[in-house]
This record gives structure tokens, sequence and C-alpha cells, in this order.
């Protein structure tokens, strides 16, 4: 333990994105209740929350370790891994759902190894389930790095995520991709 | 004339009586020689009121409340017995069964388990659900004590006498739902977790098998909760209880 405090230390002067963390918790006083929002700050500055982050955190806000970690897994917003490079999320909310999405998922698991919430070995692609994304005339709806992509099919939405992952790929044809606006009017 | 300030009058299961404002219901109902069964309670910790299964019926409308983080009130009906209680217990009692590895016939708590009494009071001689069987690996690194979160019914009573009475809070909750489990520090093994000060409090106020000393055999294991009280007690009031009171 002592240890792993020294190393965080070490850290702490090293990284730059320590300080941005150690500013906010100047700010805030150093106040425990400031837990949450501390730790949305440093997952903001680092991506995800990492244990020597949140070993950090708690030093710094005098918490027990075990509090910060049980705080950041008990909100689905904070992130102990660091994501991948290629993000894929499967809607799973109430329309998807009925148009198929979980065979979308299913697909996507075996194909790449993963379940929900994880990213592959080679750090490239994440997938995610969320629901719902309030697109659901769209059913069912993927969010592929951020774009939107309508009516998918599990055999459509490994092809692009194929395409994604492949970096001399093109980019979805422009028909498939729907603002999140466009769709509260498209049914 | 006897001072009447602070003090309250009340029914249990149709018995009129006084109580003193401040209490709980299940303070209460033990002052008086009625039984309710708890598991997360423990004297001298704080409240947490996670396991329900010291619920009771309050007022006309049967309204159903945790005894142990209910506060009295004036001309309050509490019933502490009824089919729809007995079910209800029941119910948490099997769900707890159902959601680890509860193996009586194989744990050292055998016999000196909290939940196999509560069980075995509640009559409960089968589970109608299907059990989770969840795979939780023995955490044996710790040089004193075992850690089996098989046997783990997260009731928090270590967490809270670590952080309450030995001022160390090793332990937590991570996760939630059916993911939350017991942690050591970040999350690392028991052996490892440097704010550890092997005093073994969490040992002891463990109502199951779920912690225990190493070496322990098969219905061995021997609790004594009430040293919180004793602890608490000393240190509010200067006052040294003997071991084996106070719980
Ligand atoms: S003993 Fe009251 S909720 Fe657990």
């Amino acid at each position: 333990m002592n240890n792993r405090r020294a190393d965080v230390r070490g850290h702490a002067e090293g990284d730059e994105r320590f300080a941005a963390v150690d500013t906010h918790i100047r700010k805030t006083r150093h106040s425990q209740d400031q837990l949450i929002q501390t730790l949305h700050v440093a997952q903001d500055i680092f991506g995800h929350l990492s244990h020597d982050l949140m070993a950090h955190v708690a030093t710094e806000l005098r918490l027990p370790p075990s509090t910060v970690y049980s705080v950041a897994t008990f909100y689905h917003l904070f992130r102990l891994d660091p994501p991948g490079e290629h993000q894929c999320t499967v809607c799973t909310g109430t329309a998807c759902f009925v148009k198929g999405s979980e065979s979308i998922v299913g697909k996507l698991s075996a194909e790449y190894g993963l379940a929900p919430g994880q990213t592959t070995d080679d750090g490239r692609l994440t997938l995610r389930t969320a629901r719902c994304l309030g697109s659901c005339g769209l059913a069912p709806v993927t969010v592929l790095d951020g774009r939107i992509q309508a009516h998918q099919t599990p055999e459509g939405t490994l092809e692009q995520v194929g395409r994604m992952l492949d970096p001399h790929a093109l980019l979805p044809e422009p028909a498939d991709e729907i603002a999140p606006d466009d769709g509260r009017r498209a049914v | 004339m006897p001072d009447r300030r602070g003090v309250l009058e009340l029914s249990l299961d149709g018995r009129r009586l006084n109580a003193r404002e401040g209490q709980t219901v299940l303070q209460v109902a033990r002052e008086h020689g009625v039984p309710i069964p708890t598991l997360c309670f423990l004297e001298g910790l704080s409240t947490w009121g996670s396991c329900r299964i010291c619920m009771v019926e309050v007022g006309p409308q049967r309204v159903l409340r945790p005894a142990c983080a209910t506060p009295v009130v004036e001309d309050m009906e509490i019933r502490t017995e009824s089919p729809r209680l007995r079910a209800h217990r029941r119910m948490i009692l099997e769900m707890l069964f159902a959601e680890g590895n509860h193996v009586c016939a194989v744990c050292v708590a055998n016999e000196h388990c909290e939940l196999q009494s509560a069980a075995a009071q509640a009559g409960m001689d089968h589970v109608r659900l299907e059990y989770a069987a969840p795979q939780r690996t023995v955490d044996a690194t710790h040089d004193r004590y075992v850690f089996d979160p098989n046997r783990c019914i997260l009731c928090t009573r270590c967490v809270r006498v670590c952080d309450e009475v030995e001022g160390a809070h090793v332990w937590d909750i991570a996760g939630r739902g059916e993911s939350a489990h017991l942690i050591a520090d970040m999350n690392v093994s028991w052996g490892q977790a440097g704010s550890c000060t092997d005093c073994g409090k969490c040992v002891t106020v463990c109502p199951t098998g779920a912690l225990f000393v190493r070496g322990t055999s098969t219905g061995e294991v021997r609790r004594a909760p009430d040293v919180v009280v004793r602890l608490t007690t000393a240190r509010r009031e200067h006052q040294w209880l003997p071991a084996g009171e106070g719980q």
C-alpha cells in the first residue's frame, strides 16, 4: 500500500493531467462531498478511471480507497477500462429490442468475442449497449463512432463495423446516415 | 408524579405499552421480548436497513416498515406477525439462499449462522427459486482470516464495524444489483489491503460463514458480535461491560 501511494505521487508529479485533477480538488477545497464530481472531472481528463487515478483521488480527498472504488463502480457513467479506438453502441431500448437489436449484439459479440461493455484485446473496438437513444422510429439503431445508423441488421452492422475498423475502408454511404434530429420525423 | 416527557404509548401485537421517544420499533419489541428476525442490523452499529427481513406492519393500513429503521411514534399500531409477514420473510430468505452458494453441511458456520437460524425459524425447508449458483473465488490471502464470497449476503456489518468501530474502512461494496460484491481497498485481495489492521472485528460480526478465522473447520465458527456494544459503550460512556453481555 505504501509503495502504491509512492507510485501515485510519482505520477502526479510527472503527468500534467494529474495536476488538472488536483486543480479541481483544490477549487472544491478537498471536499469529500465532491467525490462524484471529482471522479467526473478525472474521467473527462483521462478518458477512464484507472486504479492509480482512483487511488490518487482517494489520497487527495483523504477517503478510504474502497469507498472511492465503490462509488466509481456504482454509477454506470464511470468507466474503469480505457475505451477502445472505435466505439459501437447498440440500442437495446424497447423499440430496438422488439426490432431485433439483441441479435445484432449477439452477432457482434460472437464475431469479436466481446460482451457489451468490453473492449477487444487489441484495444480497437468497444462494444456497448444503451437504452434508449431516442430514435425509436429508426429502430433498430446503432451508433458507430458517434454516427447514428438506422434500420440495422446483424449482417449489415457487422459489415459496417468491419469497415470502421479497417483504416482503408470507405465511410458508410451518406444515405445510411441520419442525424438524431431527423429521426423524429422519419417513421 | 413521574416525568412523562418523551414517553409515548403504542400498541404492539395488540398489547398497549410505553416506549421512549427516539426508540426504534425493533428496540421496543426486543425490550418486551417480542422476537423480530434481523440480519443486517447489529446493536452498536449504524442502521443499514437493507435486508428487509425485519419488516413489520404499521397502522390500520398495515404498511410494511423495517423495524430496525423505523422510529416509534405516539399511538403507533405495530404487528410483528401475520401470514403476509411470514410469506415476505420466507421469500427474502429464499432469495438470499438462491443468490449465493450456501451449503450448510460443509460451512464453517454450520449451527452458528444467523442466516441458517433465520431460515429455520421461518420454517424455510426448501427454496422455490432457481439457484443462481454464481462462480465466486474464495480469498485466502490474509495471514489470519479467509473471505468466502459465496456465503456473503451483503449485510455490510463488516463494512460498518471496520469503518465505525475500528476506523480503518477496509471494506466496501462495489458494483450494484446482482453484481454487487464486497471489496477490500481498491478491489485488491485481502492480504494486499494495506489499510487492514488484522483486528478481526469484521470476522466476529459476520452473520454467516463468509468471514472466518483461517483453519476453522466445519461448524467450528464462534462469533462474539456483542464486542461492538462493549467497545462503543466504553468509548462513549467510559463503562466497560463484561464480555458476554450487551447483545
Ligand atoms: S434488520 Fe432491518 S433491514 Fe435488515
